[in-house]
């Protein structure tokens, strides 16, 4: 194991040395000088973060002035350690992004700007925190946010895993939006814009002594592109969540219990991929607890989901968009999915991590 | 999903159920063995589908459920031993033991990790030389080839820094503790699919015609299940008690002999106590003599082990099939998969934690 490692790094360390930055070269992991404030601190800062985000027109500052379009912003900050850092159809450059994006969407707004705070792992390849800041500039750029303010930190080998990346949103909220999950009512529907478990099952693809071979990519993405369309489709749009960790369900059930009432599945009618779905079952886990990256549930009025359908099956991302139940007077505030044999059963919100069965 | 689709197929279940319908006249008690099946009753509700007549009793195969609190005390203090590697499978890391989970050892610092294949842990033993990896070895008679010839190959490698905590338990002999308990209900049984895929049913011809019950083995998807309960109630209806196999795509009479000849060259019958029912003679497996060097209960001198199960849990008469979990007092109140009594709320093949993910509260 220990000769394969190092032959990776090698060859990563040569491509690296062909293509990067004179300063760096010399420097193939990071050190804990890199973190130190100092002449290698900057040079981290100009050749991988600068390059990939680009440089303010004002000199480097302690803070970045902003412009803001109205009086009302979202704020929301996350943090991202997923492991491993590169998996399937992304990495967590991507998640760190369309993380927040996505979780300032969700509240309506209009994401603007983007910070983003690095605590790295002494010993990780330069070459991979160079893809990392460049999948954040993709993703960012995607989603029409700019990166405008940052900070790194590194720890001492064995501190960290490779790197963790915090990031904070802001997004600019029209006067009149209200998006809240306090919003449903009964005989709303229950739009979610995709297939469920992808990105869970990825990571899980990939994960050490787990392993196995398949088609499955994470769904990471920016939503605020389709959000936009479809709060322009569907004006009485009462609730948007992206199903992240907890899955699904974890989602419905906070709609349930903030909104007070009742949501009535069915079953068949959640979009699983085929292979997500047999991965899932081999391993003992639900999909329903499954994470997701680049899936939004909404809760429209019955009378708007035909044309949040249309809006959210516009977008690449909101291409098997479904209906998948509605919303239900119930004073349990329960979610209840209906078998397709017919009977109802009822789908709690999860306890902690899900973990695989013994056979 | 191929293979898996056809069994869920919501007409077929339809028929088959009008099936059974048309076959009941009489009340009956049927034991589901194993908890896989269990949890597909419940999550697809054919429990709440059948004609009421039809009562489903859960039985006692859960592996995690049934190893006994001592396994699970003597795993606890292996892991928590800073030159060990201890590794299990996912299930049973949230198993309450006397004080504490190997989640919480784990937090505190111990190094435990998830293996999904036994070998898997002797491949972490050869990679680490300077550590001890002890692989928690449970399960019924599914489990035990992969775990036979994990230890298999340890030996033959002389992976000297491997050893098994081993706590195998076998079903016949817990079918047969079930039925001479005072007060047994159970009338017939849907055989466990896929120990019957390792053992082959031929010991199950001896049960059912000495107790004078139907035992039909049966797999897991609702199809499955569903024909395995006709098939039950048929023989129930007409006096039989014979075996008849429901789950011919996987199970053959005499099993899979492979898979028997590896687990008799490492593991030897032992009595075996099971966690909330007691001790069953003849119930178990333990490592043969040659394969002493690897017995982890030996290899660490962690024969004594002070334990104390819950007061309150009732986790014995759910695995009995005495109770429904919701008829626990503790159920869904003081006992739930975050604050678990006892290994039946834990589990993905437990009762309580089938009645508890699927809403099963008791009014609703």
């Amino acid at each position: 194991m220990q000769h394969i490692t190092t032959m990776v790094d090698t060859a990563a360390c040569e491509m690296f040395r062909s293509n990067c930055p004179l300063p760096l070269r010399d420097y193939p992991h990071v050190v804990l000088s890199h973190g130190g404030g100092g002449r290698l601190s900057a040079e981290l800062v100009e050749h991988v973060f600068l390059r990939a985000f680009g440089r303010p027109h004002a000199p480097l500052a302690d803070s970045t002035p902003l412009s803001l379009p109205g009086r009302r912003i979202a704020v929301s900050t996350d943090s991202f350690v997923v492991r491993p850092l590169f998996f399937p159809g992304g990495s967590i450059g991507d998640l760190a992004v369309n993380g927040t994006v996505n979780d300032l969407a969700m509240s309506g707004a209009e994401p603007l700007y983007l910070t983003a705070s690095f605590i790295l792992e002494e010993g990780l390849l330069i070459e991979q925190l160079v893809r990392i800041a460049d999948d954040m500039a993709r993703a960012a750029n995607e989603a029409g946010v700019s990166v405008v303010a940052g900070d790194t930190k590194v720890v001492e080998r064995g501190h960290g895993d490779g790197c963790y990346i915090t990031t904070t949103g802001i997004g600019a909220l029209p006067a009149d939006r209200n998006i809240s999950i306090d919003q449903a009512r009964p005989g709303d529907v229950v739009v979610v814009s995709g297939t469920i478990g992808d990105h869970a099952m990825a990571i899980m693809s990939v994960r050490e002594g787990l392993a196995f071979e398949s088609t499955i990519r994470s769904d990471t993405a920016s939503l605020a592109k389709m959000v936009h369309a479809l709060i322009e489709a569907c004006p009485d749009l009462r609730i948007l969540r992206d199903p992240t960790r907890g899955g699904l369900a974890t989602t419905l059930n906070e709609i349930a219990v903030a909104s007070q009432c009742g949501i009535e599945l069915e079953e068949q009618a959640i979009p699983v991929d085929d292979v997500v779905r047999s991965a899932c079952e081999f391993l003992g886990l639900d999909p329903l607890q499954a994470a997701n990256e680049g899936k939004l549930v909404a809760v429209v009025p019955a009378e708007q989901a035909t044309a949040a359908l249309n809006a959210l099956r516009a977008n690449q991302l909101g291409r098997a968009a479904a209906v998948i139940g509605k919303v239900i007077q119930d004073e349990h505030k329960l979610v209840v999915a209906k078998t397709p044999f017919g009977a109802n059963r009822i789908i709690p919100m999860p306890v902690g991590e899900q973990l695989p069965r013994i056979c | 999903m191929k293979y898996l689709d056809e069994f869920r197929d919501s007409e077929q279940a339809k028929s088959l159920l009008s099936a059974i319908r048309r076959l009941v006249t009489k009340r009956w008690s049927i034991m589901e063995v194993c908890g896989g099946q269990t949890h597909s009753l419940i999550r697809s509700g054919i429990d709440q589908l059948l004609p009421a007549e039809i009562e489903m009793i859960h039985g006692p195969g859960c592996p995690v459920c049934v190893t006994p609190l001592n396994v699970i005390d003597k795993g606890l203090e292996l892991a928590a031993r800073p030159e060990v590697i201890f590794c299990s499978f996912g299930d049973m890391l949230r198993v309450p033991g006397t004080r504490e989970d190997l989640l919480r050892v784990k937090g505190a610092g111990g190094d435990v990790r998830i293996v999904y294949s036994p070998l898997d842990a002797v491949k972490l033993a050869s990679q680490n030389p300077s550590r001890e990896i002890v692989f928690l070895a449970i399960g019924f008679e599914t489990t035990a080839p992969a775990n036979a010839m994990a230890i298999k190959l340890a030996k033959q490698h002389s992976i000297r820094n491997f050893s098994a905590l081993v706590s195998h338990v076998l079903v016949p002999p817990a079918m047969e503790a079930i039925l001479t308990a005072s007060g047994n209900r159970v009338q017939a049984f849907l055989a466990a699919g896929h120990v019957c895929s390792v053992m082959g049913y031929q010991q199950y011809h001896a049960l059912a015609t000495r107790f004078r019950v139907p035992i039909v083995v049966t797999g897991f998807e609702p199809l499955d299940l569903l024909e395995g309960i006709r098939r039950t109630v048929s023989q129930l209806e007409a006096g039989g008690a014979f075996v008849e196999n429901a789950y011919e795509r996987v199970v053959s009479e005499a099993g899979n002999l492979a898979a028997q000849k590896t687990i008799d060259e490492v593991f030897q019958v032992t009595d075996r106590s099971w966690r909330g029912i007691g001790n069953i003679p003849q119930s178990g497996w333990c490592l043969r003599e040659a394969y002493a060097d690897f017995d982890a209960e030996q290899k660490f001198n962690v024969t004594h082990v002070q334990t104390e199960e819950s007061s309150k849990c009732r986790a014995g008469e759910v695995l009995r099939g005495i109770i429904k979990p919701n008829q626990c007092e503790a159920f869904g109140k003081t006992c739930t998969p975050r604050t678990p009594l006892g290994a039946t709320m834990v589990s993905s093949e437990g009762a309580c934690a089938a009645y508890y993910n699927y809403g099963r509260y008791g009014s609703v």
